[in-house]
C-alpha cells in the first residue's frame, strides 16, 4: 500500500466519528429518495396494471331505473368503447355481534362470465355461479375486518326483507381499493362491506327486473369525455340520470390518487434539504482538515506530488463517506420502502402491489447524492490543490478577531470573557457560522413541515366532527321521505331532537362553466349540522339563495351576487335560477348550501327529507341502534364519533410511524451539523482549551467555551427553522390542494415547541459526544507543541 | 477533594512550600517502559527563584508538570504544605492550579479571540483574591496595550501577557516553562527581566524551566537535572542581573 493511502487509512480512522456522521446524513437523502420515489413509482405502477388487468372503467352515470335496452344505446355513442351496467343498492347488515349498524354495498354481477368492465380480483374462494341465488363474494378488508371467510354465511337485510346470504369467496375491486362508507371519510372496515352478487339475484329484490341503476363505461382512445358525458346525460335525462362523472371523480381513485400527489411532492422535496446538509457537511470538514494539513500538502508538492494526486488524496475522504452513506441508504432505503408501501398496502387493496424501486432509481438516487456530496468536497479540495508549495510551508496566519458588533453597541460587558470568546469566534466566520445555523434550521424545518401536517389535519378533523356534524347520528333513507318523518324519528329510544334535510343532485352553471354538486337544505335554525367556515365560524343558513364553497365558487368563476342556473339531477328535473347570498371557506368538499324550504320551492316540492340527524341520550344508544337496524327506510345510519374514532386510530398509527421517521432523519442532520461543527472546533480550539485547563479551568467550564458557539449557533437556527418549515408548509399545502379537501394552514404553538426542543436534544447528545473528546484532551501536551 | 481543602501554606520565607520524595515516574511505550524521573527528592522554597537547568529529555518538564498538577506521579510523594498532590483526583488538581499555580509557556497559549487584558481577567475571574487585570498588565509594562488582540502583539508582549495572566491570581507558586524559548535574546532577557521584578516585588516562588546555563545566574537555587535524576543543586549566594547575563 502506498504511503499516501496509508495516511488516508489511519486518519479515516481518527475521524471515523465525523465520517460517519456524514455518511448518515447522505444514506438519509438516498434513502428519502429511494423509499419514496420508489413507493410512488411502485403504487403508480400497480394501479395502473391494476386498472388496466381489470378494466376499469373511464365513465359512471347512475340512474333512478333505466331499461336494459338503454345499454345498446349508450355503446352506439361515438367514443364510447364498452359498456356493463349493474344493480347497486345499499343494504343494512344484520350481524350478530354488533348493535352498531352496520352497511353493505350490493353490486349485481354477471353470473357465470365475469364483468367485462371493474372485474374482480378474486383472493380466495369462487365466483359465483349460473344458480347460486344467495352467492355473495365480499370485499377483503371486510373479511378481514369480520374474520369472514368463504362458506361462511351472513344476513342482510334487504329491501326490507332479512335474508341469508352465503359467502362464497373474497375479492377485491378497482373500485373500491379505498372502501369508504356512504357520508364517511375514511373506512370503516368492520361495519361497511362491499357485495357482489347475481343480477338474478338483486333484481327481483330492488325491483330491478331487466333494469339497471349504474352504468359504466370505458373510452376509445381518441374520443371526447366531456362530449360522450354531455350525450349520456342527455340519454338518461328521462329515466333520472344522475349526470355521468369521469374517473377523476370516482371516489376510491379521488382518494388514491390524492395520496399519490402528496407522495410525489413531499418525494421532491425531503431529500433535497439532506443533499444540502451533506455537500455543507463535506466543505466544512474537508476544508479544516485542509487547513491543518497545510504543512503535509507542502511536503507533499515539495517532494513532486502533482496537484492531481493530492487533490485525489483529499477527495477520497469524501468518497469514502458518501460510499458508505451510500450502501446503508441503499439498503435501508429497500428496506424502509417496503414498510412503507406495506403501510399503504393496508389502506388501499392494490393486488399486484409490491415494492419494486427500479435500478435506474437506485442509481439516480446513488448518483445525485454522489454528485452533490462530491460537489462539496471538491469545493474544499480545490483550496489544498490551488495552495502554492512555499506558501503552504508557512503556517497559517494567525486568527484574527475584532470586537463585534454587539461589543461595538455596549453589550460586550455584560458578556464576560466567556461570552466574549463565544460570540468574537462566531463572528469571526459568520459564514460558517450560518451555513452551520442553516443546517440546523433544516432540521428544525423538516420537524415542523411534519407537525404543521398533523396540526393541520387535527384542527380539520376537529371542526368537521365537533363543530359541523354535531349530531349523534345520521340517518341516510332508501328514498325520500315526508317531512313527517321527524315525529316518527322523535319517538325513538333516547332521541332529543330531530333535524331532517334535503339533499338533492344538481349540475350548476355559470357562463360556460358548470360542476355537479350537492345541494343541502339544511335546517335554518338547525343546531345539529350548520355552516362553519375554516375559522369555526358559524355563517347562518340564509332565508333565500345559495351559500357556496369558496373554492366551488372561484372554480365556477362567480361570486357573491351572481346567479346561477340549477339543473337538478333528480324529483322533476327541472332547471332553475339561485342566486349567491354569499360564500364559505371550508375545507370539505365542494358545498353548496341552502335552507331546505328555499330548495323546496326551487325544485317544486313540498316536504321531502332524504335524510335527518339525530341527538341522541348516550345511554339509549344501543337501543336506538337495535331499532334503527329494523327499518327498512334507512340505508344508511353514521355516527359522527365512530367517524372521529376510525380517523383518530388511523392517524394514531399513521403518526406514530411518521413521527418515528421525522425525527430519526431531522435528528441525523442536526447531529451531523453539531457534531462536526462541535469537533473541528475542538481540533482548531484544542490547544487554546487545553490552556485553560492548565490554568485551572474545570471541564465543565471548558466545554462551556466549546459547546457554547454550538449552543448560540442552534440557538439562532430554531427562528431560522420556523420561518423555513413555515414557508415549505405554505407551499405545500397549497401544492397539495384537491378537489375532495384543501388543508387548512394551521401551526399550533405545540409544533414549534415541539420542534425546537427535539432539536436541542439532539445538539446536546452531539455536544455530549464532543464533551467526552475534550475529556481526553492531553492538557501536557499543549505546553510542548506549537500550533 | 472539596476546593476549600486545599489551603496555601502560610510560611516563612525560605521554607519549603513544595517538596517531593522519592518521586518516579514511568511511561511505557511500545514494549519499552521510559523512566523519566528516578527517586527525585526536589523543594521549592517560599519567595526563591528556582532554575531547572537540563537538556532535552533530562526530566525536567515532567518534574515540573508534576509538581505543577498536570500530570501523576509514579510513585513518591509531592507535598504542597500538608497536602500530598499524589492522592489528589481530578479535579482537585484542578483546583490546585486553579487558586495556587501560574503557568507560562513557551509558546504563550494566549487565547486569541480576547484582548491582553481580557486574558488576564479570564484567571481573575475565577480566583478568590486577584489583583485588577490592569494592575498585573502595569506590572509586565503592559498598560498601553492592554486593548490589543494577541495577533497584534509581538512575541515578547505576548509572553509579557501570559505572565501577567499567571500571577494576577497571585499564585503560591509560578511555573514557568521554557518562558524564552520562542523569543531572540532581547526580547527573552526583556521576558526574564518582568519574571525576576514580580518575584522580588510579590515574593511569588517561582521555577523557571530552560535549558539555557546561563539563566541559572538568577535564581536563588539552580537544580540541574539529567536523566531523570537531579544531578546537582547549587545554591547561588546573589542574584546576578538580567542585563549582566550572555547567550
Amino acid at each position: 500500500m502506498s504511503s499516501l493511502n496509508m495516511k488516508l487509512l489511519r486518519e479515516l480512522w481518527k475521524l471515523k466519528g465525523q465520517i460517519l456522521s456524514i455518511a448518515l446524513v447522505v444514506a438519509a437523502g438516498i434513502m428519502s429518495i429511494i423509499t419514496m420515489r420508489g413507493a410512488y413509482d411502485s403504487l403508480v405502477i400497480a394501479q395502473q396494471e391494476y386498472y388496466r388487468e381489470s378494466r376499469f372503467a373511464d365513465l359512471w352515470v347512475s340512474v333512478v331505473r333505466a331499461p336494459q335496452s338503454l345499454r345498446a344505446t349508450l355503446e352506439g355513442l361515438q367514443g364510447v368503447d364498452a359498456v356493463d351496467t349493474r344493480v347497486t343498492f345499499l343494504a343494512t347488515l344484520d350481524l350478530d355481534d354488533s348493535n352498531v349498524p352496520a352497511h353493505g354495498r350490493f353490486i349485481s354481477v354477471p353470473a357465470m362470465e365475469r364483468p367485462i368492465l371493474n372485474d374482480l380480483r378474486l383472493t380466495r374462494g369462487r365466483y359465483i355461479s349460473s344458480d347460486g341465488v344467495d352467492e355473495v363474494i365480499i370485499n377483503e378488508n371486510f373479511a378481514l375486518a369480520r374474520g369472514f371467510n368463504p362458506g361462511d354465511k351472513v344476513r342482510a337485510v334487504m329491501n326490507g326483507r332479512a335474508r341469508d346470504l352465503n359467502i362464497v369467496g373474497i375479492a377485491n375491486s378497482p373500485e373500491h381499493t379505498y372502501a369508504v362508507p356512504p357520508g364517511s371519510l375514511y373506512p370503516e372496515d368492520d361495519r361497511y362491506g362491499v357485495f357482489w352478487a347475481s343480477r338474478r339475484m338483486l333484481g327481483p329484490v330492488f325491483n330491478m327486473d331487466g333494469a339497471f341503476n349504474e352504468a359504466f363505461l370505458t373510452l376509445t382512445p381518441d374520443a371526447n369525455a366531456d362530449a360522450v358525458i354531455e350525450s349520456i346525460d342527455d340519454v338518461l335525462r328521462p329515466y333520472g340520470g344522475l349526470g355521468a362523472y369521469p374517473r377523476a371523480d370516482q371516489p376510491s381513485h379521488l382518494i388514491l390518487q390524492a395520496e399519490l400527489d402528496q407522495n410525489r411532492i413531499t418525494g421532491a422535496i425531503v431529500p433535497f434539504i439532506f443533499l444540502g446538509v451533506a455537500i455543507f457537511l463535506l466543505y466544512l470538514v474537508l476544508g479544516r482538515m485542509i487547513s491543518t494539513q497545510r504543512g503535509e500538502i507542502a511536503v507533499l508538492k515539495a517532494f513532486g506530488y502533482t496537484d492531481w494526486e493530492v487533490g485525489r488524496h483529499f477527495l477520497m475522504y469524501a468518497l469514502v463517506a458518501v460510499l458508505l452513506g451510500g450502501f446503508v441508504g441503499t439498503g435501508g432505503g429497500l428496506l424502509l420502502g417496503d414498510a412503507y408501501v406495506g403501510v399503504y398496502g393496508q389502506y388501499f387493496k392494490l393486488p399486484g402491489l409490491e415494492y419494486q424501486p427500479s435500478p435506474q432509481l437506485l442509481l439516480l438516487a446513488f448518483s445525485s447524492c454522489m454528485v452533490g456530496a462530491l460537489s462539496g468536497a471538491i469545493a474544499a479540495v480545490r483550496r489544498a490543490v490551488l495552495l502554492p508549495p512555499a506558501e503552504a510551508m508557512r503556517p497559517e496566519a494567525p486568527a484574527r478577531f475584532k470586537p463585534g458588533l454587539l461589543e461595538r453597541l455596549g453589550f460586550g460587558k455584560l458578556l464576560g470573557a466567556t461570552g466574549q470568546m463565544i460570540l468574537r469566534n462566531v463572528e469571526r466566520k459568520p459564514i460558517q457560522g450560518f451555513l452551520s445555523s442553516l443546517g440546523i434550521a433544516l432540521s428544525v424545518a423538516i420537524l415542523t413541515i411534519g407537525f404543521f401536517m398533523f396540526d393541520s389535519v387535527n384542527f380539520m378533523m376537529d371542526l368537521q366532527f365537533r363543530k359541523i356534524q354535531r349530531e349523534d347520528v345520521a340517518l341516510v333513507f332508501n328514498e325520500v321521505q315526508p317531512e313527517s318523518v321527524r315525529y316518527d324519528l322523535a319517538g325513538l329510544s333516547g332521541v332529543s331532537r330531530v333535524e331532517t334535510q334535503r339533499v338533492m343532485p344538481a349540475r350548476l352553471r355559470f357562463g360556460h362553466r358548470e360542476d355537479e354538486v350537492v345541494i343541502q337544505g339544511m335546517e335554518q335554525q338547525g343546531e345539529l349540522r350548520r355552516i362553519i367556515n375554516s375559522a369555526g365560524m358559524e355563517t347562518p343558513v340564509p332565508t333565500s339563495g345559495a351559500i357556496l364553497s369558496r373554492t366551488l365558487a372561484e372554480q365556477l368563476g362567480a361570486g357573491t351576487g351572481d346567479e346561477l342556473i340549477v339543473e337538478f339531477l333528480e324529483g322533476k328535473r327541472n332547471t332553475e335560477v339561485v342566486t349567491i347570498s354569499g360564500l364559505v371557506d371550508d375545507f370539505l368538499g365542494m358545498s353548496v348550501y341552502m335552507s331546505k324550504e328555499s330548495l323546496w320551492a326551487l325544485n317544486g316540492e313540498s316536504g321531502i327529507a332524504s335524510g335527518a340527524f339525530l341527538a341522541v341520550d348516550e345511554s339509549a344508544i344501543d337501543d336506538l341502534n337495535q331499532q334503527l337496524k329494523q327499518i327498512p327506510a334507512i340505508a344508511g345510519v353514521a355516527s359522527p364519533s365512530r367517524m372521529l374514532q376510525a380517523f383518530q386510530d388511523q392517524l394514531t398509527e399513521g403518526i406514530l410511524i411518521a413521527a418515528g421517521f421525522l425525527i430519526g432523519f431531522a435528528s441525523i442532520v442536526s447531529i451531523g451539523v453539531v457534531y462536526n461543527a462541535a469537533r473541528i472546533s475542538l481540533s482548531e480550539r484544542g490547544r487554546e482549551l487545553a490552556s485553560l485547563r492548565v490554568m485551572g479551568f474545570h471541564r465543565n467550564e471548558v466545554a462551556v467555551l466549546l459547546l457554547g458557539e454550538q449552543a448560540f449557533i442552534a440557538l439562532a437556527a430554531i427562528p431560522l427553522g420556523w420561518l423555513i418549515g413555515y414557508g415549505m408548509t405554505y407551499a405545500l399545502t397549497g401544492a397539495l390542494q384537491n378537489d375532495i379537501y384543501r388543508i387548512p394552514f394551521v401551526a399550533e404553538p405545540r409544533t414549534y415547541l415541539l420542534s425546537a426542543v427535539l432539536i436541542l436534544c439532539t445538539a446536546v447528545a452531539s455536544g455530549l459526544l464532543v464533551r467526552k473528546k475534550l475529556n481526553q484532551i492531553d492538557i501536557v501536551e499543549v505546553l510542548k507543541t506549537k500550533e | 477533594m472539596a476546593e476549600a481543602k486545599i489551603i496555601a501554606p502560610q510560611l516563612q520565607q525560605g521554607a519549603a512550600i513544595l517538596s517531593t520524595q522519592r518521586l518516579c515516574k514511568e511511561y511505557s511505550m511500545g514494549e519499552i517502559t521510559v523512566h523519566a524521573l528516578k527517586d527525585v527528592d526536589f523543594e521549592l522554597r517560599k519567595g526563591e527563584m528556582t532554575v531547572l537547568l537540563g537538556a532535552s529529555g533530562s526530566g525536567k518538564s515532567t518534574l515540573l508538570n508534576i509538581v505543577g498538577g498536570l500530570d501523576r506521579a509514579s510513585s513518591g510523594q509531592v507535598l504542597y504544605g500538608d497536602e500530598d498532590l499524589s492522592l489528589f483526583d481530578d479535579k482537585a488538581l484542578t483546583n490546585y492550579r486553579r487558586h495556587h499555580v501560574g503557568f507560562v509557556f513557551q509558546f504563550y497559549n494566549l487565547i486569541s479571540s480576547l484582548t491582553a487584558r481580557e486574558n488576564v481577567a479570564l484567571v481573575t475571574d475565577i480566583a478568590p483574591d486577584p489583583m485588577l487585570p490592569d494592575e498585573a498588565l502595569e506590572l509586565v509594562g503592559l498598560q498601553d496595550r492592554m486593548n490589543h488582540f494577541p495577533s497584534q502583539l509581538s512575541g515578547g508582549e505576548q509572553q509579557r501577557v501570559a505572565i501577567a495572566r499567571a500571577i494576577a491570581k497571585r499564585p503560591s507558586i509560578l511555573l514557568c516553562d521554557e518562558p524564552t524559548g520562542a523569543l531572540d535574546a532581547e526580547t527573552g532577557k526583556l521576558v526574564l527581566s518582568v519574571l525576576d521584578q514580580v518575584n522580588c516585588e510579590t515574593q511569588t516562588t517561582t521555577a523557571i524551566i530552560t535549558h539555557n546555563a546561563a539563566i541559572g545566574a538568577l535564581g536563588d537555587v539552580v537544580v540541574r537535572m539529567s536523566s531523570g535524576e537531579i544531578a546537582e543543586r547549587i545554591v547561588n549566594s546573589t542574584r546576578a542581573n538580567v542585563d549582566d547575563i550572555e547567550w
